[in-house]
């Protein structure tokens, strides 16, 4: 708005805008106190919200008895492998897209983002039959190429989007400059693309991070990402409110920093390019 | 070396035929303007000698050389664009080098011709900016600057000056005639207006829907225009164009006759055109009067100097019967 | 635009993704077809034979398949409408001057990057649990019996759960859209006399219709194949007051080993998806126009 708002409005909004927002939040700000307090403090009734004896013993333990940190480094290399291999694959494939269209891109751009549209239960069995017998089960190499699979149109709309907006006169003036295909796409290309590329790929870790369908059913043990391991919690023979709470915030503390630092991306990226 | 021969050449985009089959030779060292309404092909034209187009038909010739198939990087030309195309993450610097580091030139070497292409175009002192710090006219000079320091066979340039205001647009119309009178390198240059043809061409070729209506000196295609578009197109303002009996008079379908060709009287004058003053532009050195004459429409006529003559007066207008220019049913000259 | 060489490159570059992309769907969804009419359950090894459209009988006359059908409905129009109309209402809010937005805004969004399994965990036990769950505690502070969600209203508690995690992105992408409405439009119309009520109606909403529309196709494609969160919860139950289609699917796959009947349901599933799904690309390919 152009305007300024009387103060006295402005006030009020202050108000009904913090105390909703600080509701929607609770929950995640529920779950770092709880991962501050001793098991019997996290179910004692009434709660305490600040005034409790803070601790870490749940973090050391929780990595003590589970072994988080091969979780969470299981979820770094799919994530962030799934993501690399994505971009190898989808930059030229934007690239060609985005400079020397045919007939059949808008086509083929379509039929790419069709196939996300595949709801994942339409492939599950054959998938995990594939896996099973091609000893993928329970594997990152696995992981890393189902999520490549999943992300992939994402990562070639997205780029797709961004190179579009580069002018086409600026690659043809470094043609004219001398520049064979591969000088043109190193010197000038990329480092024009880079923040869409660096955006695509932020996007792009955290729906591997938080990806919950193949992750879940496609890993047991060995291989299983933060997801699937914050997931053997639900049926816990005892209750381990505090522990629960320490594993769950390592387990969303990255992406919600990576997360709040890519909003604008997560827009166009998730819409398309439909809503910029 | 910088000959250019285009034989035979056309181009389709989608089975529109944008060049129908042209012929046109350019000889090294000359400054060749390509002119014509906006959509009439000269970009693409120049693109399809860049080889930034396939040809659909025929063969460019480079020094004698088919170059028809040769990609863009490897036929030693340099472009100039309408948007300038900097390379925006690239300092001056950089972006002036480029093409040397493409070429694969050593450090030295690189760093002594920017600096030397840096003096000659007034950007020493911005060397270490990018793109987006510069003016219009600063940004067209580093176009330049990377277009020279390659030493090319032939330049091209497309409609350089259309995004500078008009001040900055005959300075550099300038230094682009300078720059060709000094490095004596083949210029190909395109652009819509006729001012900017005149002034710098050795040799204009006027296109029309694709096709080459006239190739000719500046002052040949003035004198002599071969049809009615390019006795339209070259000139300014306007030639004049009467038809019906005024032209009859003549032996013509058509006749034109350019402003600075009309004697302009007060006096009644026997087989001059009768007219009414219209609106008149005084540019000081000299005064435009557009003229409402009876049966014929309006016509421009240029005055030296100041005349008497104001709104709703009455004069005769007479043309100079060695500058006349006469048309056929066709269109083309008698 | 390009030359023929480029254009060769072009195809030379595109083919990875192409031939990458055609395997992930062709290769495993016509073996879902094959399997969907065959009878094979991985408990009885060899047994395989063909039984044509059996399967699919089976799949789409089991009560469990229209509980599932419901359920999936429910969840995704229950959803939507949350979010929607929510995210139409926070979107007007955050639009507004106040002090701190940026902050507010990051804890608005912030749901939506913690993951399905946590949130699900997260809500499961420290809100709806009825004896440690703070629901239950706000309930016994007021004299009331505590309410046990999961197992008395398990679908409505996951709709809960997923709307507080779609809830941003609607907002988001809601107020990015509102953040590009013109302001002289919304000062014209109020110099013509236009209260605030009648600027929302006429000149609000249908600049945020696109936008909205976008919200509702998206969200759609990802709330058919809501997993996690149910798995998680309350693995479908109590009977399948909580099964989805997705859900169903793997269950009878995964849970009960029966390929040919989990088979049919996924190409249900497909199919239904499908028919979304064409109408999310006519959107797109509409905003693809350049
Ligand atoms: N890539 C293209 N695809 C289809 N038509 C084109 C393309 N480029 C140019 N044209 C058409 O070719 C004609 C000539 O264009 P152009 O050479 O740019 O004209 P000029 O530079 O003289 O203004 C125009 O009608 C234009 O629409
Ligand atoms: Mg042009």
């Amino acid at each position: 708005m152009a305007r300024e708002a009387s103060p006295s409005r402005k006030i009020v909004t202050t108000a009904v805008a913090w105390a909703i927002g600080l509701a929607i939040f609770f929950p995640v700000l529920w779950t770092i106190l709880t991962s501050f307090k001793t098991e019997a403090e996290a179910i004692a009734s009434p709660p305490s919200f600040l005034l409790f004896d803070w601790t870490l013993e749940n973090y050391a333990e929780v990595q003590e008895r589970s072994n988080y940190l091969r979780h969470f480094w299981n979820s770094v290399v799919i994530s962030i492998g799934s993501t690399l291999l994505g971009l190898v694959v989808g930059v030229p494939a934007a690239w060609a897209m985005a400079f020397a269209p045919s007939k059949n891109t808008k086509g083929v751009l379509m039929w790419m983002l069709s196939t996300k549209m595949l709801p994942p239960v339409g492939v599950l069995v054959p998938i995990y039959l594939l896996f099973r017998d091609g000893g993928l089960l329970d594997t990152r190499i696995g992981l890393v190429m189902v999520l490549l699979l999943v992300n992939l149109p994402i990562i070639i709309w997205m780029l797709y989007t961004y190179f579009k907006e580069i002018p086409a006169d600026i690659l043809e003036a470094a043609r004219m400059d001398g520049a064979m295909l591969r000088a043109e796409i190193l010197y000038v290309l990329t480092p024009m693309a880079l923040p869409g590329i660096a955006s695509t790929m932020l996007l792009n870790v955290i729906l591997a991070w938080n990806e919950a369908f193949w992750t879940l059913n496609l890993t047991a043990a060995k291989a299983a990402p933060l997801t699937a391991f914050i997931a053997s919690y639900s049926s816990p023979e005892g209750l381990f409110y505090a522990k629960l709470s320490a594993a769950s915030t390592m387990a969303i503390a990255p992406i919600l920093v990576l997360g709040w630092f890519s909003q604008k991306q997560l827009v166009r990226g998730l819409t398309f390019g439909a809503v910029k | 070396m910088g000959r250019i021969a285009l034989k035979g050449l056309s181009k389709n985009f989608n089975d529109v035929e944008v060049i129908p089959p042209l012929d046109l030779e350019i000889a090294d060292g000359e400054f060749v303007v390509f002119v014509g309404p906006s959509g009439c092909g000269k970009s693409t034209l120049l693109r399809l000698i860049a080889g930034l187009e396939d040809a659909s038909g025929g063969n460019i010739e480079i020094d004698g050389q088919d170059a028809t198939n040769t990609p863009p990087a490897k036929r030693r030309l340099a472009m100039v664009f309408q948007s300038y195309a900097l390379y925006p993450h690239m300092t001056v610097r950089k972006n002036i080098a480029f093409p040397l580091k493409m070429a694969g030139a050593s450090r030295d070497e690189i760093d002594r011709k920017v600096q030397a292409a840096a003096a000659s175009l007034n950007l020493t002192d911005y060397l270490d900016r990018r793109p987006g710090q510069l003016s219009g006219g600063q940004r067209q000079r580093v176009a330049i600057g990377r277009a020279i320091v390659r030493e090319p066979v032939a330049f091209l340039f497309d409609e350089p000056l259309s995004n500078l205001d008009a001040a900055l647009r005959v300075n550099m119309r300038l230094e682009i005639s300078e720059l060709h009178q000094s490095l004596k390198t083949t210029m190909v240059y395109v652009t819509h207006d006729q001012v900017e043809a005149m002034t710098m061409a050795d040799k204009i070729v006027v296109l029309n829907a694709g096709r080459i209506e006239q190739v000719g000196a500046p002052l040949e295609l003035y004198r002599h225009p071969r049809n009615l578009f390019v006795a339209g197109f070259i000139g300014s303002p306007r030639m004049n164009f009467v038809n019906g009996a005024g032209a009859a008079a003549y032996g013509a379908q058509t006749v034109g006759v350019r402003p600075e060709h009309l004697r302009v009287s007060t006096q009644q004058d026997e087989g001059a055109w009768r007219g009414r003053v219209g609106v008149s532009e005084h540019l000081g050195s000299d005064t435009f009067v557009h003229v409402h004459v009876d049966g014929v429409g309006a016509m421009n006529a240029r005055i030296g100097g100041e005349m008497g003559v104001g709104y709703g007066d009455d004069v005769w207008l007479s043309p100079d019967p060695d500058k006349l220019h006469r048309f056929d049913a066709d269109g083309m000259a008698l | 635009m390009a030359t023929a060489h480029s254009r060769m490159t072009a195809r030379l570059m595109i083919s990875p993704a192409v031939i990458m992309l055609l395997g992930w769907m062709i290769v495993p969804l016509s073996m879902t077809l094959y399997f969907s009419f065959l009878r094979y359950n991985l408990l009885m090894p060899g047994m395989e034979e063909w039984i044509g459209f059996t399967n699919y009988e089976y799949f789409l006359t089991d009560p469990a398949f229209f509980e599932a059908l419901g359920n999936t409905l429910a969840l995704v129009g229950g959803v939507l409408a949350i979010t929607v109309i929510g995210g139409v209402g926070l979107a007007l809010l955050l639009d507004q001057p106040f002090f701190g937005q940026g902050v507010v805004r990051i804890l608005v969004i912030a749901p939506f990057f913690v993951m399905p399994t946590v949130s699900a965990l997260v809500w499961k036990n420290m809100f709806f649990h009825p004896v440690n769950g703070l629901f239950a505690h706000a309930a016994k502070g007021m004299g009331m019996q505590p309410f046990d969600f999961l197992a008395h209203a398990p679908l409505l508690s996951i709709i809960l759960i997923v709307a507080w995690q779609w809830l941003p992105f609607a907002t988001l992408i809601l107020l990015t859209a509102m953040q590009s409405l013109d302001s002289e439009q919304q000062e014209a119309a109020e110099m013509d006399g236009a209260g605030p009520l009648s600027r929302f109606i006429y000149i609000v909403m249908p600049h945020l219709a696109r936008a909205i529309t976008v919200v509702i196709l998206i969200q759609t494609i990802f709330l058919l194949s809501i997993f996690a969160e149910i798995l998680v919860t309350t693995n479908g139950g109590p009977g399948y007051a909580s099964t989805n289609i997705a859900y169903l699917v793997y269950a009878q796959s995964l849970l009960q080993f029966d390929v040919g009947g989990g088979s049919a349901g996924g190409i249900v599933a497909v199919v239904l998806a499908n028919i979304v799904a064409i109408f999310l690309m006519r959107m797109i390919g509409k905003s693809l126009e350049p």
